[in-house]
């Protein structure tokens, strides 16, 4: 039987607020998950704490709704245990990034074989509004009356500087983008970490308006594709050329790919790490587009796959071989030197 | 223990039989202090003495060479007869230097044995330590003691002339030159010491050579100086028959670990962060990868806990492993496994505190941070060890009983526990209890969805569905759970029948205790009440006291929560309980509220364990009250 995106529902009311864009995040997942043609049964959602972190109870598969920052150690435990699970790991800018910045980076470093999620609507919702560490400096919030004094954190730069292995961004209301962003990540083997720009229309309505609005949108962001020229804009005529030192804003006559190559346009290489940084940098500059798509990503050995060969001692032998428990048992306790009284 | 009198009297042809020595080896923390203690058990372990061992380090790994504050110890006592601790009062004490005569000397028996590394004893290291007099040549010293001034590194020097090693190689190897002599001077073998050198030097051959020249010339020198009038033999204890092996408390937790993993045919996955004195735990199960525990170095304590129960979730059974300033820092995700009701095992070894304390130091002092050191209501089953070998036991049982109850449980240990040795009786696997889990593959509700808390209605244990089982897909959480279905429920009665039934399904772990075993009679005017590692101690002093011809009667608890049934009846029947604990009261705490009894406190908190005749004046005290 062929699932469809209401197989993944639950019977539970989604209890967002109206207008989250987390609702988004929801039908996007849950219209994804069915073309991968795995039962239900296969899946784990396992969340911290946080608007974001609710998501596990709106999805027919296994979900663990644990506590604040600490899914991806949850998560580490999950996936090394049943290696043959896929694990879906759901989080916001608070709970990744502020409470729980420890665990992601040593997740991302040891390549769990997960897809993570992090929703980002700069701003602590759950608790109604404080500032997050992706808030800009001097952000108004209850917490901040007089502006937030905390640099924000750019969590793409985060991703690569903690070796992640596949580092993304997409954005809430794009369907067609999310659900490309998350076939790659469901097929690359690794933690494959996807930012997702996250509307909170109650406490930071439009931070991402300038991505968002249809109006601005082509204006203002720039669609990533590995082997493709970073060409962005209304007209499709302007581009980026990234180098050591930073990035460039370059215009040519739209219309024609060679022409912005040879305008000095960089054609993006997903396995180059300087692109990576160079690119992740970008938007700090006044004037430069928002990328989005895949920054980085390579293909290297997981935790779990190394865990379980050193486990089962190669990758060919099964963990359950039938052997003589107690003589296994016997043959340790009596390790070393033993002596008979009596 | 050995007379004042046959100190000074013992001659040199025949060997003095004793029940029981103690000695204490002691030098710089870069000595190879605790490796010489150790070798020294082993060969008595297999000489088939009782044994019991105290390794005494600080927490600086190479604190400055010859000050006090790097003075490591090991004490080991050994007998004929049953050795319940590992002494208070070293009959001999090896020093390898003046720091460590001048840190250990108030404890050793007056008119006892004392040997000096008369090559460390050198002007500077004297000053030092605020010798004013040598005390190789201090004739007070000598006349309070049987001081032997050997030396050690001259003569470890001289006996590797013709080798080709480093002079700082040549005087590493002087501890078993001291470890030669004493294994000559109480009569020990050498075998398993060279065979022991062979292993570990296998990559330096020439480096065993040495190691073993040095031991020979240690038991050479001891054999043929006249300056050695004494000699000692101590003959094999009267064990139960069976076969024994030497094992610390750290090892013999790991291999109820593996015990547990092997019966119960789940892989065990094990998180832990390193800390003192826990890590051992750690370093012993990372090698058994292989007999099913999978080891994991976590990036802080909050992860090795949250991985463990991750994997719990998934069908492995969890285990993490801490000393106090970790179990701190568990004590949300705990919550969080007794929310949603999933195996665990927690290790707490133990150390002094508060904050970073002693960590090298032993203590007593997390009974109530494991029975409530959790916001909300949050109980959960806690064991105690009592000794390297009930580590074993007790790892095993509280594997056994998370299973069965789906429940989070925290087996206390301590410094002492994990780092002592003593003879194990190696048991037969196939007498270990059979482990039993909640694993279900088909839904308990055919009618409806499926039920993550509904429970098994003798044990309270609910169903473990997990992940990758078709059909049984459901959602789990921090969130109050709607009783049956597992729902997020903020319902008022809901919530206070979960909180009753995850109080009462704790309550029920009672009917797997066994019935309580009283040393002595089962009524009179003491009870001797003890939990962990103080249990050699109180056998100690109950014997003492036994040998005063004072009655005490002593039982010592493996389960504190929940409590054995049949215990307060058990204490009703003694006019006194007396509970001696390395803490400032916190057992007395829960016996005096449970049941009202007026029990009476022996608290000593030092970073040390119990002295037993400090227990013995604390139960004079009671049997004459003033």
């Amino acid at each position: 039987m062929k699932l469809k995106a209401k197989d993944f529902q639950t019977d539970q009311d989604v209890r967002w607020c109206p207008g989250c864009g987390d609702y988004s995040i929801l039908a996007n997942v849950q219209r994804f998950l069915p073309t991968l043609g795995s039962g239900q049964h296969n899946y784990v959602f396992v969340s911290g704490i946080g608007c974001s972190s609710r998501f596990p109870y709106y999805m027919n598969t296994y979900g663990f709704h644990t506590i604040h920052g600490r899914a991806p150690a949850l998560a580490t435990g999950i996936k090394t245990a049943n290696p043959d699970l896929s694990v879906w790991m759901i989080s916001g800018d608070g709970d990744a990034l502020s409470i729980g910045g420890n665990h992601l980076i040593h997740a991302l470093r040891r390549n769990l074989d997960i897809v993570l999620l992090l929703f980002n609507n700069r701003i602590y919702g759950l608790t109604k509004g404080q500032y997050s560490p992706t808030s800009e400096v001097g952000k108004v919030t209850k917490s901040s009356p007089f502006g937030s004094v905390d640099q924000p954190i750019n969590p793409i730069t985060l991703a690569l500087g903690a070796n992640a292995s596949f580092v993304a961004r997409t954005l809430d209301i794009d369907a067609k983008h999310s659900l490309e962003i998350f076939a790659e990540a469901n097929e690359h083997r690794g933690t494959a970490f996807v930012e997702i720009y996250q509307n909170c229309n109650i406490f930071n309505d439009g931070t991402f308006s300038s991505v968002r609005e249809r109006a601005t949108k082509p204006d203002n962001q720039l669609v990533v594709e590995h082997g493709k020229p970073l060409i962005y804009g209304k007209e499709q005529d302007r581009g980026i050329a990234l180098s050591a030192g930073g990035a460039e804003l370059i215009s040519f006559e739209p219309g024609d790919e060679d022409k912005a190559i040879a305008a000095g346009v960089t054609v993006y290489d997903r396995h180059n790490r300087l692109h990576a940084h160079a690119l992740a940098e970008i938007d700090r500059t006044p004037g430069f587009p928002v990328p989005m798509g895949v920054f980085y990503q390579e293909q290297r050995e997981t935790f779990d796959g190394i865990m379980q060969r050193q486990f089962h001692g190669s990758d060919d032998e099964k963990p359950s071989e039938p052997h003589d428990v107690d003589a296994t048992l016997s043959d340790l306790f009596q390790s070393g030197d033993t002596w008979m009284v009596g | 223990m050995i007379s004042n009198q046959e100190l000074a009297g013992s001659g040199r042809s025949a060997r003095t039989e004793r029940n029981s020595v103690i000695i204490r080896f002691a030098g710089d923390s870069g000595d190879g202090i605790q490796l010489t203690g150790r070798q020294f058990t082993n060969e008595s372990a297999l000489a088939g003495n009782d044994i019991a061992t105290l390794p005494n380090f600080p927490a600086e790994i190479r604190a400055p060479a010859g000050t006090l504050a790097g003075v490591s110890g090991y004490q080991i006592h050994f007998g004929s007869e049953e050795i319940f601790t590992p002494g208070e009062v070293p009959d001999v004490l090896v020093a390898f230097n003046p720091a460590a005569l001048k840190a250990n000397l108030s404890d050793v028996k007056m008119g006892g044995i004392i040997v000096l590394n008369e090559d460390a004893f050198t002007d500077k290291n004297l000053s030092r330590v605020g010798y004013e007099q040598n005390p190789c040549d201090d004739e007070n010293l000598k006349q309070n003691y049987r001081v032997f001034v050997v030396p050690i590194s001259r003569l470890t020097k001289d006996a590797l002339a013709n080798t080709s090693l480093t002079p700082n190689e040549v005087d590493r190897c002087k501890n078993f030159f001291a470890l030669g002599l004493m294994l000559w001077m109480f009569d020990r073998p050498r075998e398993a010491t060279r065979a022991w050198i062979d292993k570990k030097f296998k990559k330096r051959p020439e480096l065993a050579d040495a190691n073993k020249i040095a031991l020979e010339a240690g038991y050479t020198y001891g054999d043929a100086t006249e300056i050695f009038d004494l000699s000692f033999s101590v003959k094999p204890a009267d064990l139960e028959p069976g076969l024994y092996r030497n094992i610390n408390g750290s090892t013999a937790l790991a291999y109820g670990i593996v015990a547990a993993a092997q019966k119960s045919k789940l892989s065990v996955f094990f998180g832990a962060y390193p800390i003192t004195p826990a890590s051992d735990l750690l370093h012993e199960l990372a090698r058994h990868k292989r007999l099913g525990v999978m080891t994991f170095q976590a990036e802080d304590e909050i992860a090795a806990v949250c991985a463990a129960i991750g994997a719990s979730y998934a069908g492995s059974l969890g285990v993490t492993s801490s000393s106090g300033p970790g179990i701190a820092l568990k004590g949300e995700a705990l919550g969080l496994a007794v929310c949603t009701e999933l195996p665990l095992v927690v290790v707490d070894t133990q150390r002094a505190g508060p904050s970073t304390g002693m960590p090298t130091k032993t203590e007593q002092s997390d009974l109530l941070l494991a029975l409530h050191g959790r916001h909300g209501e949050a109980p959960v089953c806690v064991l105690a060890a009592s000794s390297p070998s009930t580590a074993f036991s007790m790892a095993y049982e509280a594997c056994r009983i998370a299973l069965k109850y789906m429940t989070p449980v925290i087996l206390l240990s301590d410094g002492y526990i994990a780092n002592g040795s003593e003879p194990w009786q190696i048991p037969d696997p196939s007498s270990l209890p059979e482990i039993i889990n909640r694993r279900i593959d088909k839904t308990n509700n055919p009618d409806g969805p499926f039920m993550p808390y509904m429970r098994d209605e003798q044990s309270l244990a609910r169903p473990w569905a997990v992940p990758g089982t078709p059909e049984l897909m459901h959602r789990i959480g921090g969130l109050e759970k709607q009783d049956l279905s597992g729902n997020v429920s903020y319902d008022a009665d809901n919530h206070a029948k979960m909180t009753a039934l995850r109080a009462e399904k704790i309550a029920r772990i009672a009917s797997e205790i066994p019935p309580i075993k009283i040393d002595g009679d089962d009524n009179g005017e003491i009870l001797l009440l003890g939990w962990g590692g103080t249990e050699g101690t109180l056998r100690e002093a109950q014997r003492r006291c036994r040998e005063e011809g004072i009655s005490v009667s002593r039982l010592h608890l493996h389960y504190l929560n929940p409590l054995p049934a049949d215990l307060e009846p058990a204490l009703r029947k003694f006019k006194h309980v007396l509970i001696p604990e390395i803490n400032t009261g916190q057992l007395k705490s829960i016996i005096r509220d449970k049941f009202l009894i007026d029990a009476k406190g022996y608290n000593a908190v030092r970073g040390q364990p119990l002295r037993s005749s400090k227990v013995v004046e604390a139960i004079k005290s009671l049997a004459q009250p003033h």
